[in-house]
């Protein structure tokens, strides 16, 4: 299983599954990030967290330890 | 005719440009029912109508306290209609919030903003075909530029005059089945929109089940068909649905040009500003340029804010009080009112409002790095940090400003959207010394034969503070409030506007000088009156101060202070009590009332008494007392601030003793170690022992237990 905390920077890659319950897996799935979209991995804070990534054309940036939630192609 | 509009939309799509562009200068500002969103309503231009606008929100769910206002506003309040911003650069995450207003099954209009920019970068949107797929007018509109701003009005006129109901937006059969058979369930168990509630319903939404008990279990079957088939949960499903629909409504409307390969201008400014490795040097040069224009007064020269705040504090004290004080002679005004007025009033909310110059200053660069995008910048370089107190790079801010001046630092925790890091920082951000704090410091380095290191004391120990109440107030989940993950939007750079921006600093600043007008001035009175009263009501004498009721309640709490080393001085805890009308009149105390009559400044007064009060540990003693000072309570001006927002006197009141406390605690440590270190403990009382290795136990208890309250709680183990 990959996620998209593995994901290297500069990769486009294509969500299959957000894991994860409740409030959070919510908070994740109502920013856009849902099965199948596409997110292109930005880059990554000067201090190694969060990383920030394009999803449906706009810039979002999340704490590996959610992009760890987001299973990836 | 007039309605009442509602304005939904996300953060981040010029909704605050679109209000002020059809509301002109009628606006009123106030707070929702039970939580600190600013609720803002104003007339539309040109009609009878009122728009309410709702606070900024990515979706309709009830976990952010913005959510729910804007939910229960639009259920309950029953607007005639609803214009719903969405910004056409960043269309499929706005029409999200879209879908979900349109269920809500009253007449709405889209106002597609920022066309401007859409056509900037050479898109085309047809309007007519989106607005045919969703069932509702779309207006393309600028909001900047104030583009088609009437044929939005005469829509939403038109709209709400004829009570047109959206044509609801279909979804797959399975998730249309589960939702008629949740319709029928709640049918007349609950006011409103049957479909939003319906889907609100099949998603699990705690707020419908709790309002129709059992509605969920009897349409399970549904739900489970709906589960089963997507082999997901049901509120994935249908959220992965509603994107499903907006991807292709977008793709049929929306004609996209082809890009510079360089990315847009956005993107190469972001490209630098948050880089790898210039991103933190460009991030301090930043902060430490808002730090030199607002509060620097130093060897390089004087900064505007310092500037501005210097000339309206020598005016106040040298202008207006004098003119105030003749006026009073002149009149006759009896002794008493005249110290009340120019004494208590003038010079005590006068000390307040002088900062408003600086604070000014201060909002400018704050509301500029916000408009420009830079703010949610700040908290992703400083994210990774902050993750190790609790809290996210968002706190960063509030923290630097209270280096100037607590009273912004706390309005600044406005921008962080999660409760519990908002509510934390604003109860730990005044533990940073501010500038009012630079007089007690550079005293008490003279008292302490001017060591530098007093300063980095306090500075480290005011860091090192608020981090371990990140911790430790986390832990008190009722007034920490909901936690939110750090996911966050970073909106594209943009040039700020004018009125925007002149708006928020104008209603930022009215809030402070509203409130300086109000709880500061009582507490200034009743401060005033305790000083300068004996308990036979007597006015005294500024010489006579040791008799007044400030005194005599400063000789009861040095019993509380004796573990701190202050002796039976009660001049030490009756200074401190006037520190929280400002901190630097600590100093001004202990000098009228231990340096003044026996010709010494204060360091050589603190130095003697520290002396007389415990022996060879007396820079041990004043040590703990500028400790205490530092990091109690701040001054009410903070205190009011810190009461706004965390909205409730409870939390409020909570706020305030933990910070006592804590400073009590840490200054009984500071004490003891202190001394140890300097070789007087044959001089430290043995009940300072005692109490500084119970409140060392204690710190350590609450910081590395994870739940400190579980031996306290009752029938813990019936429970289990």
């Amino acid at each position: 299983m990959t996620t998209l905390k593995e994901t290297s920077i500069g990769s486009t890659v294509k969500v299959k599954k957000v894991n994860g319950e409740g409030n959070l897996k919510r908070h994740i799935m109502d920013m856009g990030i849902t099965k199948g979209v596409e997110i292109y991995v930005r880059k990554v804070a000067p201090l190694g967290d969060p990383v920030e990534i394009t999803v449906r054309g706009y810039e979002l940036s999340l704490r590996k330890e959610y992009a760890e939630m987001i299973e990836v192609e | 005719m007039s309605f009442t509009i509602a304005l939904a939309g996300n953060p981040n799509c010029g909704k605050t440009t679109l209000f002020n562009a059809l509301t002109g200068a009628s606006q009123r500002v106030g707070n929702w029912p039970g939580v600190t969103i600013d609720k803002k309503v104003g007339k539309i231009k040109g009609t009878d109508s009122e728009l309410v606008d709702l606070p900024g929100i990515y979706s309709l769910s009830p976990y952010s306290p913005e959510e729910i206002v804007s939910r229960n506003y639009i259920v309950n309040d029953n607007p005639d209609g609803i214009i719903n911003i969405v910004d056409a650069t960043n269309l499929e995450r706005n029409l999200f919030l879209t879908l979900q207003i349109i269920d809500m099954g009253k007449p709405v209009v889209i106002a597609l903003n920022m066309m401007d920019e859409v056509e900037k970068q050479g898109d085309k949107i047809d309007a007519e075909k989106l607005s045919a797929r969703l069932g509702v007018p779309v207006i393309p509109i600028s909001a900047k530029e104030k583009r088609n701003i009437d044929k939005l009005v005469s829509a939403i006129t038109d709209a709400a005059e004829k009570k047109t109901e959206p044509k609801y937006v279909r979804y797959n059969d399975s998730i249309e089945a589960a939702v008629d058979a949740a319709e029928k369930a709640l049918e007349g168990k609950i006011p409103g929109s049957p479909r939003f509630y319906a889907f609100k319903l099949v998603e699990g939404d705690d707020a419908v089940m709790q309002a129709v008990p059992g509605a969920r279990e009897s349409i399970s079957e549904a739900i489970n068909n709906l589960e089963k088939e997507f082999d997901d949960t049901a509120d994935s499903v249908i959220t992965d649905s509603r994107y499903e629909t907006i991807t292709d409504i977008v793709s049929s409307a929306y004609e996209r040009a082809p890009r510079d390969e360089r990315g847009t201008l956005s993107d190469r400014v972001d490209r630098i500003v948050t880089n790898r490795i210039l991103g933190l040097p460009i991030f301090i040069l930043i902060i430490g340029f808002v730090y030199f224009v607002a509060m620097y007064d130093g060897d390089l020269g004087t900064s505007p804010g310092a500037w501005a705040t210097g000339w309206l504090n020598d005016f106040i004290s040298e202008t207006v009080i004098p003119a105030a004080q003749e006026w009073c002679e002149s009149a006759g005004v009896s002794e008493a009112l005249t110290g009340l007025l120019c004494d208590g009033i003038l010079s005590g909310v006068g000390a307040v409002i002088g900062f408003l110059p600086q604070m000014i200053v201060l909002f400018i660069c704050l509301v500029i790095l916000e408009e420009v995008g830079y703010m949610a910048r700040v908290a992703f370089v400083m994210d990774r940090i902050f993750r190790y107190f609790n809290l996210s790079g968002k706190s960063f801010i509030p923290l630097i400003v209270s280096t100037g001046c607590g009273v912004p630092g706390v309005m600044a925790t406005r921008t962080i959207e999660s409760e519990s890091d908002r509510r934390i920082t604003a109860m730990t951000c005044t533990f940073m010394p501010c500038g009012a704090k630079l007089p007690v410091i550079s005293a008490i380095a003279g008292a302490l034969a001017g060591s530098v290191w007093v300063a980095v004391f306090a500075y480290v120990m005011g860091i090192v503070l608020v981090i371990i109440s990140g911790i430790i107030i986390k832990k008190f989940h009722a007034v920490s409030g909901a936690p939110a993950p750090f996911i966050m939007e970073l909106p594209p750079y943009h040039m700020p506007g004018f009125v925007t921006c002149a708006k928020t600093v104008f209603d930022r600043s009215w809030a402070f000088v509203k409130k300086a007008g109000t709880i500061i001035l009582l507490a200034m009175i009743l401060v005033w009156f305790l000083k300068s009263f004996s308990w036979s009501f007597t006015l005294l004498s500024e010489e006579e101060m040791g008799d007044s009721i400030l005194a005599s309640i400063g000789g009861v709490l040095s019993y509380l202070f004796m573990p701190l080393g202050w002796g039976d001085s009660w001049e030490l805890p009756a200074a401190s009590i006037t520190g929280l009308i400002a901190k630097e009149d600590l100093i001004g105390t202990l000098e009228l009332l231990i340096a003044a009559p026996f010709d010494m400044d204060v360091s050589e007064a603190l130095d003697l008494l520290g002396t007389k009060m415990a022996g060879a540990a007396g820079h041990a003693m004043i040590l703990s007392f500028f400790t205490f000072n530092m990091f109690c309570a701040p001054c009410f001006a903070a205190v009011g601030a810190i009461h706004r927002e965390l909205g409730t006197w409870k939390a409020t009141g909570f706020a305030f003793l933990y910070q006592c406390l804590l400073a009590y605690f840490v200054a009984v440590i500071v004490f003891v170690v202190s001394a140890a270190v300097m070789g007087a403990m044959s001089d430290v009382p043995w009940y300072s022992i005692m109490f500084a290795i119970i409140d060392a136990v204690i710190l350590v208890y609450f910081l590395v237990v994870k739940d400190p309250f579980k031996p306290f709680r009752k029938n813990t183990e019936v429970a289990e």
